[in-house]
């Protein structure tokens, strides 16, 4: 049976791990290559890099930092932030990446997702998505941009058929509202979005305890889970978190 | 020598990083001269059936893959580099592939619940082992077939997940992702 992943989420910040609440109060966490062997050593089924000063900054991603993660670990990863061409793309995945995440850039140019697709495979396109909640907005949630800087007017569910049906292999739903909070991931949107495309979809922002993740595959239909301050901070390893996702009968990977 | 073929079919740094970490340097090669000097080979692959193809032609490898299959030398199969072995593929609207395995590779049935790309850790039932999970990213799948050594199941499907025949072993899964098994299942393959 196909297991639901549980995928640690490193921000990174001029080389290093960071973690902060909606891109503020950043503290500093560690070495992105011994925290992804640390990860991948520990159970973690896939990790996803963002390079969170690259996109603000507006230049490229740290390339050197995404072939050495290649080199030092044997799962998949995803890696975002500061991506703004398919050369960019190319780059990254030729690096070693598995999969590109784009978000900012996919609104202002949905194009780039067919083209990603036409040229890696849909596999290795992602789509993040910020959504908020927005009463106004048919599916009850609007598209955010550049961080939660910009609101955009699109509707969350619409714009994630639209990614899907360009090519988009996998969409990463994290909510603004719940984003750094520990308080459980936004089921409502995560459901609707898992429920109206037919790519896998991604839970993330809100994870502080393993229940979360299991109410996010039983009630969020999410085929995955983003955890972050939950095992940076050390509260939780992903092996406690997975022994609770078996004990809830989620299907898991557990000999790693 | 190790030999990666290259054939415009997909990123080949995975594999590459995965036989380095194993004391295996890999040369990853367009070759056919390389190919045939070559020790044992892998034929990854991502992408699509019908451009794996025609790139494999376009760069005059096709006669390079039979012969070193024909050869007798170990040959790795991963993904992309599995199903194209077989005789034919629904990809694409249907394409003829290299019919070195019999048997035919179809696409998922759209079913409730089950998203298509397949993308994660799926158990793999092989021979002679213990079931493990492996790192699977397909929208297509292989049949089963007499030559069938791991069997997994999606979207209400047993398909192909491992194949072997004489030196020929090949996998829908991705061994260079799938963590220590899939690193082990890498090292076994280099001292077969």
């Amino acid at each position: 049976m196909l297991t639901k992943r549980v995928i640690p989420c490193l921000d990174v910040r001029d080389g290093r791990v960071t973690k902060g609440v909606k891109f503020k109060h950043n503290v500093d966490l560690g070495d992105p290559v011994e925290m992804a062997v640390a990860y991948s050593e520990g159970g973690a089924d896939e990790l996803v890099f963002y390079d969170i000063t690259a996109s603000a900054e507006r230049r490229p991603i740290d390339i050197g930092m995404v072939e050495a993660v290649a080199r030092a670990v044997r799962i998949p990863f995803a890696v975002g932030g500061g991506i703004s061409t398919l050369a960019d793309m190319e780059r990254v995945i030729l690096a070693g990446a598995e999969k590109i995440s784009v978000n900012s850039l996919a609104v202002k140019n949905p194009e780039i997702i067919r083209e990603g697709a036409a040229a890696f495979g849909r596999q290795c396109v992602v789509l993040g998505m910020d959504p908020v909640r927005n009463a106004k907005c048919p599916c009850g949630y609007e598209i955010t941009t550049r961080g939660f800087r910009e609101m955009t007017g699109l509707d969350a569910v619409e714009w994630a058929k639209r990614a899907a049906d360009l090519g988009a292999g996998e969409i990463v739903v994290n909510s603004v509202d719940a984003d750094g909070t520990r308080a459980g991931f936004e089921l409502e949107i995560t459901r609707k979005i898992a429920d109206a495309v037919n790519v896998p979809v991604v839970a993330s922002g809100g994870a502080g305890l393993p229940a979360h993740l299991v109410a996010a595959f039983n009630e969020g239909h999410a085929d995955a889970a983003i955890v972050a301050g939950m095992v940076h901070s050390g509260d939780f390893t992903i092996a406690e978190i997975k022994k609770e996702l078996v004990a809830a009968n989620v299907p898991t990977r557990m000999s790693w | 020598m190790l030999a990666i073929i290259d054939y415009k079919a997909g990123n080949l740094t995975s594999v590459r990083n995965a036989f380095a970490a194993l004391g295996a340097e890999a040369t990853v090669t367009r070759d056919a001269a390389t190919i045939a000097a070559a020790d044992r080979l892998v034929f990854p692959g991502v992408g699509a059936a019908a451009s794996a193809m025609a790139n494999l032609r376009a760069l005059g490898l096709e006669t390079a893959v039979r012969d070193a299959v024909a050869s007798g030398k170990p040959f790795l199969g991963i993904c992309l580099g599995m199903q194209i072995l077989f005789e034919h593929s629904e990809e694409d609207g249907g394409v003829d592939t290299l019919g070195i395995l019999p048997g035919r590779v179809r696409r998922f049935p759209d079913m409730p619940g089950f998203k298509v790309p397949e993308i994660g850790w799926n158990q793999v039932n092989l021979q002679l082992q213990t079931p493990s999970e492996y790192y699977f990213v397909h929208s297509y799948y292989a049949e089963l077939n007499p030559y069938t050594v791991g069997v997994t199941e999606y979207a209400g499907v047993k398909f192909t997940a491992m194949v072997k025949k004489e030196n020929l072993l090949a996998c829908q899964f991705h061994p260079e992702k799938s963590g220590r098994v899939g690193l082990e299942l890498l090292k076994a393959w280099l001292a077969c």
